[in-house]
C-alpha cells in the first residue's frame, strides 16, 4: 500500500470488484495449522504491530510464533483446548478472504461442518512426515458432505521430509484417489512449509519440482462465481414490507435473499404453497431499482398482481418449482449430547420456514472414518454427538425443497430441541432411495 | 452495477449478509433493539437497517446506553439521526442509575464495567428480546469467537463453551423467557470495510471521527483531547496535535491519533497503511488485560 498515492488507495478499497472467498480450515495443532493461518495472516500483513509483539512476548524459542496469532480465549488455554469456530480477516489486492479455523479433534465434528457450512474452499492440512491420516479423510469427507466446491491439501513441514518430492506425489496420490470416491469437483494438492512461509505466498526455492502455484495464489485467482445456482429461480420470502404511509400507500415489497437463479422485472413468476402465479413488477435492492438479483444478494420483490405472500412462501418460475413435500429424506449431523432417536419430535428450519417434523426413520449411521453404514441390522441404531445418519422425517407443514447437491440454499435445515431451543443438528436432503 | 458474471462486491456481499440478519430477526425476534453508540460501527448498522426496511420505517427502537461520559459531537448526531429516520429512542442512563443507587461509581472513573447492569436493567424493563449491536469480529479476539446470533442467559452472560452450532444463514433466535440474543450483522467486516462503505454510500459521521488541531495530553503514548472530562495534571504539558478519533467511546478513556485525514478517503488511505488495531491503539479500557473484553462480555458486556 505504501507506494500508493492516497486517492488510488481509496479507489481501490471502495470501488474495487474484489470479492471475499470464504475458507474453512481443519487439522489439529501438530498438523502447523495455526502456523500456516499465522503465516498467512502476517505475510498478507493482516497482524498489527500490538498484536505481534503481544506474540512475541508470549514466544518461546529463536523465532515469532506465529500460531500464537491464532491463540483463543483464556478459557481454551486454561483447558487446552480449541473451544469452536474462530473466524480470521485478511486481503490481498485482489480479494478478502473470511476464514473459518475449526478445530481438528474427532469429537469436533459439529464445528467443521459449521465451519464448512459457509465455505467456497477447504484446505486440509496433511503432515508431510505422517501422510494421509484418518483425520485428514475425515476433514476431506466432511467438506465434500457439506459441497465445499473446492479442496486444497495443504501437505506441511515439507522441509522435515528434506523438501522430498517422492512423499509429496505419494500424498498426492493417495488423497486424489480417495477424493475420487467423494465428488470433489476441484481438488489442489501444494507442498508447504508453514514454518518457513514455503509456497505459502511465494513460490518456494526449495521445492524447484513443484510446478503449481503457492498457497495465496491459488486462493487469489480460484474460480468460486460458477459454483452458485443461477438456473433455478429461488426466492424464500422472508419479511413482507408494507410501509403504509401517505408516500407508499400502496406499497407491498417481499424481502428476502435470492437463493438460486436471476430474478428480472417482467418474469412470470409462481407462489408457493399456494400456486398463483404473477409476474414481477420490480426488484428493489439496497440502492434503488434493479434489473436483475442473483444469488446472494437480499433485495425486495413486488409483484403485479396483490396476492396473499407471507414470510415462508416461495417464489419461483410456473415451470421450474421445488419439490413441495411433507417427507424429507436428509443426512443428519447430530450436535446434541442426547441422541437422535426414531419418533422423536423437533422443530425444522428450512429457509424462512420454521415447521415441526417428527422422525419417521433412522435408516443408517454413517461412520465418517471408515463410511461404513451401521443399520438397524447390527442393533442400537442411534445418533450420538457428532455423528452422521440418513433420517427421514414427516414435517406438520409442506417444505419447498431442492436436493443439497443441486441446491445448497434450498437444501438445507436445521433441527432444534423445542424445550431447549438449543440447534442440535444441520440436515442436507438426498434423493429419496 | 453487476458484472455479467453474477460477482457481487466485497462491500456488496457484506451489505447482502447484514440486510438478511437484519430482517431475519425482524421477523422472528419478538421485540428487538438496536444498540447505538453514536460510533461509526453502530452508524453504519444503522444505515442498514433503514435499508433493509426502506420504503418503510425501521421497524424497532434504538437503544444509547448513556454514560454521562459522551462526547457532546456524539449526542447531538445521535439526536439527528434518529429524527431523520423517524425511528423511537431509548436511552439507558448511567449516571440516573447512579443517582439511584442500583450501580456505583468505580473508584477510576470508568463507567465501562457498570454500564453492563444499566444496559441489562433496561433490558427488562423495556421487554427487549433481541438487541442489535455492531461488534465486528476482527476486533478481538473474544468477539472471533462470537456467533451473528448471541444466545445470553436470563443474566446477559455469554458462555463461549456453550454457543449455538450456526449453519450457513440459518439463524436460530429461539429464546424462554428472560433470555435474550445479541445480533451482530457486521460480524463479517472489518475496519476497513467500514470506512469504504461511509465513503461509498456518503454516510454523515461525527467530526470526531475526522483530524483537526486539538489541545492534547500524552498518557503514556495515548493521546487524550482536553475536554470536560480531561484535565491536564498539575505539570503536565499540553500539546498542541492535529489528531483524529479512531474509535468513540467514552470521552474520558478515548485517545485520539495524530492524523491529518480531514476526509473519509484521507481517513482511509491512512488506516489502509497503519500498523495497530484500533482498540490497542485508542482504548485504554481494554489495555488492563489480554483477556479484557473476554471479561467483560461474560458479565453481558457487548
Amino acid at each position: 500500500m505504501g507506494g500508493l498515492t492516497q486517492q488510488a488507495a481509496v479507489q481501490e478499497l471502495a470501488t474495487a470488484r474484489k470479492d471475499i472467498l470464504r475458507i474453512a480450515t481443519a487439522g489439529s495443532v501438530d498438523d502447523g495449522k495455526s502456523t500456516l493461518i499465522g503465516r498467512l495472516l502476517f505475510d498478507s500483513k493482516a497482524v498489527f504491530e500490538d498484536q505481534y509483539e503481544a506474540i512475541e512476548r508470549a514466544s518461546r524459542g529463536d523465532y515469532v510464533d506465529l500460531a500464537l496469532l491464532t491463540d483463543g480465549l483464556r478459557a481454551e488455554r486454561e483447558q487446552g483446548i480449541t473451544i469452536d469456530v474462530a473466524y480470521r480477516y485478511f486481503s490481498t489486492p485482489r480479494r478478502t478472504f473470511i476464514l473459518a479455523d475449526t478445530p481438528g479433534h474427532v469429537q469436533y465434528t459439529r464445528n467443521m461442518v459449521t465451519g464448512a457450512s459457509t465455505a467456497d474452499l477447504a484446505i486440509v492440512l496433511v503432515d508431510a512426515r505422517k501422510g494421509m491420516l484418518e483425520q485428514s479423510r475425515r476433514h476431506a469427507f466432511l467438506a465434500s458432505l457439506l459441497r465445499v466446491p473446492h479442496l486444497v491439501v495443504a501437505v506441511n513441514k515439507m522441509d522435515l521430509v528434506d523438501w522430498s518430492e517422492e512423499i509429496y506425489e505419494q500424498i498426492r496420490d493417495e488423497f486424489t484417489a480417495f477424493a475420487t470416491k467423494l465428488d470433489v469437483p476441484d481438488l489442489t494438492v501444494i507442498p508447504i512449509s508453514a514454518l518457513a512461509g514455503d509456497n505459502v505466498v511465494t513460490r518456494s526455492a526449495n521445492m524447484p519440482w513443484y510446478e503449481g502455484t503457492s498457497l495465496l495464489h491459488h486462493l487469489e485467482h480460484v474460480h468460486v462465481a460458477s459454483d452458485r445456482n443461477l438456473v433455478d429461480t429461488r426466492f424464500p420470502v422472508q419479511y413482507v414490507i408494507r410501509p403504509q404511509t401517505d408516500a407508499h400507500h400502496d406499497y407491498r415489497g417481499y424481502a428476502g435473499r435470492v437463493g438460486g437463479g436471476v430474478l428480472r422485472p417482467g418474469d412470470e413468476v409462481q407462489v408457493l404453497p399456494s400456486g398463483l402465479t404473477s409476474t414481477i413488477a420490480a426488484i428493489d435492492g439496497p440502492d434503488g431499482p434493479l434489473q436483475e438479483a442473483f444469488p446472494p444478494m437480499s433485495v425486495t420483490v413486488r409483484l403485479t398482481d396483490d396476492l396473499d405472500v407471507s414470510r415462508g412462501d416461495l417464489i419461483c418460475r410456473p415451470h421450474n418449482a421445488p419439490q413441495v413435500t411433507q417427507d424429507v429424506d436428509a443426512l443428519v449431523c447430530w450436535m446434541s449430547d442426547q441422541p437422535l432417536r426414531p419418533r422423536q419430535r423437533l422443530a425444522v428450519k428450512h429457509t424462512t420456514r420454521s415447521v415441526r417434523a417428527v422422525v419417521k426413520e433412522l435408516q443408517y449411521r454413517l461412520d465418517v472414518n471408515t463410511l461404513h453404514r451401521q443399520t438397524e441390522a447390527e442393533g442400537g441404531l442411534e445418533l450420538g454427538l457428532n455423528d452422521l445418519g440418513r433420517v427421514r422425517l414427516r414435517t406438520t407443514q409442506p417444505l419447498f425443497v431442492d436436493d443439497y447437491q443441486r441446491n445448497r440454499v434450498t437444501g438445507r435445515f436445521i433441527l432444534i430441541d423445542e424445550a431447549t431451543n438449543a440447534t442440535v443438528g444441520a440436515g442436507m436432503l438426498i434423493p429419496p432411495r | 452495477m453487476t458484472t455479467p458474471d453474477y460477482r457481487l462486491t466485497q462491500l456488496q456481499t457484506l451489505e447482502a449478509e447484514s440486510l438478511h440478519v437484519l430482517r431475519e430477526v425482524a421477523a422472528e425476534c419478538e421485540r428487538p433493539v438496536l444498540l447505538f453508540s453514536g460510533g461509526k460501527d453502530s452508524i453504519v448498522m444503522l444505515e442498514l437497517a433503514r435499508k433493509a426496511f426502506a420504503p418503510a420505517r425501521i421497524p424497532f427502537p434504538v437503544m444509547h446506553v448513556d454514560t454521562g461520559l459522551n462526547f457532546p459531537e456524539v449526542l447531538e448526531f445521535r439526536d439527528k439521526r434518529v429524527a431523520e429516520l423517524g425511528v423511537e429512542l431509548v436511552v439507558a442512563s448511567v449516571p440516573d442509575a447512579i443517582a439511584a443507587g442500583t450501580v456505583k461509581e468505580e473508584p477510576n472513573g470508568s463507567r465501562n464495567r457498570i454500564q453492563t447492569p444499566v444496559l441489562l436493567d433496561a433490558v427488562e424493563e423495556n421487554g427487549f428480546t433481541a438487541l442489535f449491536g455492531g461488534a465486528r469480529r476482527d476486533e478481538d479476539k473474544a468477539r472471533a469467537k462470537e456467533r451473528m446470533f448471541s444466545f445470553r442467559d436470563e443474566f446477559g452472560q455469554w458462555d463461549p463453551k456453550n454457543q449455538r452450532p450456526e449453519l450457513w444463514d440459518l439463524y436460530n433466535g429461539r429464546i424462554h423467557q428472560g433470555e435474550s440474543i445479541r445480533v451482530f450483522p457486521l460480524s463479517n467486516w472489518t475496519e476497513l470495510d467500514i470506512w469504504a462503505y461511509i465513503a461509498q454510500e456518503e454516510i454523515g459521521i461525527p467530526a470526531l471521527y475526522l483530524a483537526r488541531e486539538r489541545d492534547v495530553v500524552d498518557r503514556g503514548g495515548m493521546l487524550y483531547a482536553v475536554n470536560e472530562f480531561i484535565t491536564p495534571r498539575e505539570g503536565e504539558p499540553v500539546l498542541h496535535e492535529s489528531v483524529r478519533y479512531r474509535t468513540v467511546g467514552d470521552a474520558n478513556l478515548t485517545a485520539a491519533v495524530r492524523s491529518t485525514a480531514v476526509t473519509v478517503a484521507e481517513v482511509i488511505a491512512e488506516i489502509s497503511v497503519t500498523r495497530l488495531t484500533e482498540r490497542g491503539a485508542t482504548r485504554g479500557d481494554d489495555k488492563v488485560s489480554e483477556a479484557a473484553m473476554e471479561d467483560r462480555k461474560k458479565e453481558g458486556y457487548f
